[in-house]
């Protein structure tokens, strides 16, 4: 058949397709997974990051209770975006722990008076050091840690309202 | 002009273009398996060192206590390891903010054949995604790349 | 109010891009203009309003940016109130959904123009041709409402703006993307020229010239996007280099080949009626390999180990349109171009013949980049994680570039139709004498092996392509063909720059005192001081340096190093010398100890001219559509004058 030249774009481009579909299908490490799961954190100490909420240390996460901490900075909108999911955690009873990721201590105040609080305790990272210790990469992430002190499971990216029950069931199996 | 000669100097044409295709195809894949950068990490790199000149990218953690910066001011000596096995790497340049020890790194470079790994481009690790800064962690390449990648 | 008001003008263009690509396929069902009846009269009606439409709801876009409305998501992830309105500006088009806007805003507003100007096609291949467009655009539509809306509210207003990206406060960078936007979506009027005539098979010399001038402005906006791009990251990345063959700029230089080698076909289908299905084939890659660029880079699939604000919803969305569009187009390329294959004939050894070689040449080198930027994929799916860059873009590439600038310097010299080599032989011996004493003096300078092949093809190239002009009346030569010879030169003088970049570029290296000197080739630069200044939204330490060409008088150099914090981040902003013959390019370090700065120096001679040359190559163009345009607008007043004679003479 004469006509049949006429169909190799549309060969070869079918090849493109498989090959750029096959690699979508592939689940990419987009997100790089803390090494650290399952380790204990590491030791730190760190200042309040606002006056009026004390500061974190890792005695403060091996009190015998489990609980969520979040990595966030006031300078990152889906940091402002997941406000509300925390605020919901933190109703459903949910331990809190804030670090705040090279963030100022009025900055802070002004974040926490206008998305609303549900932080016991904002550790001040001015330099990254623990959020690069403990395997995160960027804000906001949240992790859930063991009453041992042992991170025991890490979500990349804002919390959304369908993260909620997850996270909660995550929180309950880091207390069992 | 006859038909028949209208007709032989067309395939003049396609037989030039079909060459031309087949060659581009031939050099391109030949060259692709030579020039292609391959990626290591460094218990790769020791288990089966690269030629000497082949250009490669070599990933893993700045080992701590190994940056020594040299007299000049601008050679630095570190070590790049990935728990198993360490490459000493040379690069001379102005490194990336977030090169430090105990951070990711990727090292594109060439293996010399004194058997050092002398990088000419370190990119720094850590370069996420869902918040505004994550090209602060970038080599300036990537922060293009991404800047351009945003907009485009 | 404001985003209300612009997402309902959006949704509306889509409802009507809807009804054109009903109205227009009904009517080319049917078969033409009597029979398409009344819907057939709503489809140029439809593609204007729908561009009204949506120049409209990118300027609510634009209005919010400027009123800092830190309630919508996207303002608020972007913007900053404290920044120059220029920025703030920019900021609307500086991220994925506000360019997704402009995109589908540029495109409409091609459809718009397309049907309210073009008449000369048959109504029934302008049916076909809107249909096509509107189908394009109805899944950049989709696209945008569905999955990236620009509009969409926070549920409380943020405090503050998160700023634009301190690298896009560029005033380049922030006109960088439209262009290339423009060039895109003009190639995107070429593609729906080329579906329109494949599906009523009209595939004519009128056909080309109606495309044509889009494909020209597509050509020079991507041209002068690429130039810009390149000088961009010249100056800006404080690398020294001008072009580094990543995926983002192979995205831009993939179109600009398939456009160009269309553009010389189109003109060999509008001259000579030859090379119809070519051309065909030519209009649909075009825009592929933009939507192709796009998809790879957007998607992530191609810079996974360096993730950035990918998403694979969006990745998969637009392989889905690619499929549609890309496959669809193919597709019924494969089951039409054999009706419309077969043109004129002509000689091998014509204008037509050299075209037909430049053709060839630029598709196997857009072939080379394309599987040089596709490589790493294929090569993953196996599990073996590679990079692609200058060792094999650069020789691979030479091997094809070479012999298309030698047809180059001869294409132009030759007749259409039929030519006998011997009538160009006089020039083309002074063309390659000049070839011959560029190697001689490339060889004497000890340049290396690429940029001695770029010295040479540039001296001979350069002298060929004023060969043109030789013994005609420069005042009567159509301005076309003006815009031909100075690009072709515009094409001598950037490899020129480029050649000689590559072969006599300096670099220094080194950590001094203040008061100390560091020598590049002719320069010697002088580290005066380092203060520490401040920005709007940044510090920064900055250098003083003062650097003198072969012992002249000196000039100040201000290289900083900045940090930005809102939001944070560290950049290096690199400082020029700029003289005729080249450039110093100067970047500060960081401290090496207590006393002493990182300085790195380079001296590039002729390195400006890259940028001149893609200028020039871009003026070209501007006056070649000049040219068609002024051409197009005489022959249809000829013509109308005609019809009004024979109007006149029936009664």
């Amino acid at each position: 058949m004469k006509g049949w030249r006429f169909f190799l774009p549309l060969g070869l481009f079918a090849a493109f397709v498989g090959i750029a579909g096959y690699q979508l299908s592939q689940p990419k490490s987009e997100f790089v997974e803390s090494a650290m799961i399952g380790k204990p954190m590491p030791p730190f100490d760190m200042r309040p990051a606002t006056s009026d909420v004390p500061g974190l240390s890792l005695a403060n996460l091996k009190d015998g209770k489990p609980k969520l901490l979040n990595i966030w900075a006031s300078w990152c909108v889906p940091c402002a975006a997941e406000a509300p999911h925390l605020a919901e955690l933190e109703r459903q009873g949910a331990p809190i722990v804030g670090v705040a990721i090279r963030d100022r201590p009025e900055d802070v105040a002004a974040f926490l008076a206008r998305y609303g609080n549900p932080f016991q305790r904002i550790g001040a990272d001015d330099l990254s050091e623990l959020q690069l210790a403990i395997g995160s990469s960027g804000v906001p992430e949240t992790f859930v840690i063991d009453g041992e002190g042992v991170i025991r499971y890490q979500h990349i990216g804002d919390v959304r309202a369908e993260h909620v029950p997850l996270l909660m069931e995550k929180l309950r199996e880091a207390g069992a | 002009m006859s038909a028949v000669k209208a007709k032989h100097q067309r395939l003049i044409l396609v037989v030039i273009a079909l060459v031309a295709l087949v060659a581009a195809g031939v050099i391109a894949s030949w060259a692709l398996r030579n020039q292609a950068s391959y990626f290591y990490v460094p218990s790769q790199f020791v288990e089966d060192p690269p030629a000497p000149g082949q250009a490669i990218r070599l990933g893993g953690m700045v080992e701590a206590n190994s940056i020594k910066t040299q007299s000049d001011g601008v050679t630095i000596d570190f070590v790049v390891g990935d728990g198993d096995a360490r490459v000493p790497v040379r690069y001379s340049g102005i490194v990336p903010d977030l090169f430090v020890e105990g951070s990711g790194v990727v090292a594109e470079g060439k293996m010399q054949s004194d058997g050092t790994f002398v990088a000419d481009n370190l990119l720094a690790k850590h370069d996420e995604n869902y918040v505004p800064r994550e090209l602060q962690d970038m080599n300036d390449q990537h922060k293009k790349a991404a800047v351009a990648e945003t907009t485009i | 109010m404001i985003a209300e008001l612009g997402l309902a003008a959006l949704w509306l263009a889509a409802a009507l891009a809807a009804l054109q690509l009903v109205a227009g396929a009904l009517a080319v069902w049917r078969g033409g203009e009597e029979s398409g009846g009344e819907l057939a009269g709503l489809i140029r009606p439809a593609a204007i309003v729908q561009g009204v439409l949506c120049v409209f709801s990118f300027a609510m876009l634009v209005w919010l940016f400027v009123r800092t409305d830190l309630s919508v998501k996207l303002v608020a992830m972007n913007s900053h109130s404290d920044k120059p309105l220029i920025f703030k500006i920019a900021g609307s088009w500086g991220n994925h959904e506000g360019s997704m806007l402009l995109w589908i805003t540029v495109m409409s507003a091609a459809g718009a123009l397309i049907a309210f100007v073009e008449r000369r096609l048959p109504e029934r291949t302008m049916q076909a041709t809107l249909a096509a467009q509107s189908f394009v655009a109805l899944g950049f539509y989709a696209f945008l409402l569905l999955s990236s809306n620009p509009f969409e509210r926070l549920p409380t207003p943020a405090v503050e703006g998160n700023g634009l990206n301190p690298l896009l406060q560029d005033i380049g960078l922030a006109f960088h993307p439209p262009t290339l936007y423009l060039g895109y979506v003009g190639l995107s009027v070429a593609f729906s020229f080329a579906v329109g005539a494949l599906i009523t098979r009209q595939v004519t010399p009128e056909f080309a010239r109606a495309m044509r001038p889009w494909v020209l402005g597509a050509w020079i906006f991507l041209t002068v996007g690429i130039t810009a791009g390149s000088y961009w990251a010249y100056y800006e990345l404080g690398w020294g280099g001008w072009w580094f063959w990543d995926p983002v700029e192979n995205a831009s230089l993939m179109p600009w080949l398939a456009a160009t080698a269309l553009l010389h076909s189109a003109s060999v289908l509008a001259a000579r009626d030859a090379l119809r299905a070519w051309t065909i084939m030519l209009g649909v890659v075009a825009f592929s390999m933009s939507m192709i660029g796009t998809f790879l880079v957007r998607s992530g699939i191609l810079t996974s180990v360096h993730a950035f604000a990918v998403d694979p919803e969006r990745g998969s969305f637009i392989l889905g349109l690619l499929v549609i569009y890309i496959g669809g187009a193919l597709a019924v390329f494969g089951l039409r171009a054999g009706s419309v294959a077969e043109g004129e004939k002509f000689s091998a050894v014509s204008r037509e013949g050299a075209l037909v070689v430049n053709n060839v040449l630029l598709s196997a080198i857009l072939g080379v980049v394309l599987l040089g930027t596709l490589y790493p994929l294929l090569t993953e799916a196996m599990g073996v994680r590679v990079s692609v860059g200058p060792p094999y873009f650069d020789p691979v590439g030479t091997v094809f570039v070479v012999p298309m600038l030698l047809a180059m310097m001869v294409g132009p010299l030759l007749r259409w139709r039929g030519d006998r080599l011997e009538r160009v032989r006089k020039p083309a011996l002074i063309a390659l004498v000049c070839l011959a004493g560029g190697l001689a003096v490339a060889i004497a300078l000890r340049a290396g092996v690429l940029s001695t092949i770029g010295l040479a093809l540039s001296a001979g190239l350069a002298v060929a392509s004023v060969m043109p002009l030789r013994g005609r009346s420069l005042r009567r030569l159509p301005i076309a063909t003006w815009g031909m010879v100075i690009a072709h030169l515009g094409i001598a003088v950037a490899l020129f720059g480029m050649a000689s970049e590559r072969a006599f570029n300096k670099e220094e290296l080194a950590a001094i005192k203040v008061g100390e000197t560091a020598t590049v080739g002719p320069w010697s630069v002088k580290l005066a001081a380092v203060d520490p200044v401040a920005g709007a939204n940044w510090t920064a330490i900055e250098a003083v340096m003062q650097a003198s060409y072969a012992g002249g008088k000196p000039v100040e150099l201000h290289p900083q190093a900045r940090s930005f914090w809102s939001p944070p981040q560290e950049t290096t902003e690199s400082a020029l010398a700029t003289r005729w013959n080249g450039q110093l390019y100067a970047v500060l370090g960081k401290a090496a100890d207590s006393e002493r700065w990182q300085v790195r120096l380079w001296w590039k001679p002729f390195v400006t001219l890259i940028w001149y040359g893609g200028l020039m190559i871009a003026l070209g163009g501007l006056l070649a559509l000049i040219g068609r345009v002024r051409e197009d607008l005489r022959r249809r007043i000829v013509q109308r004058k005609a019809g009004e004679r024979r109007a006149e003479a029936v009664p």
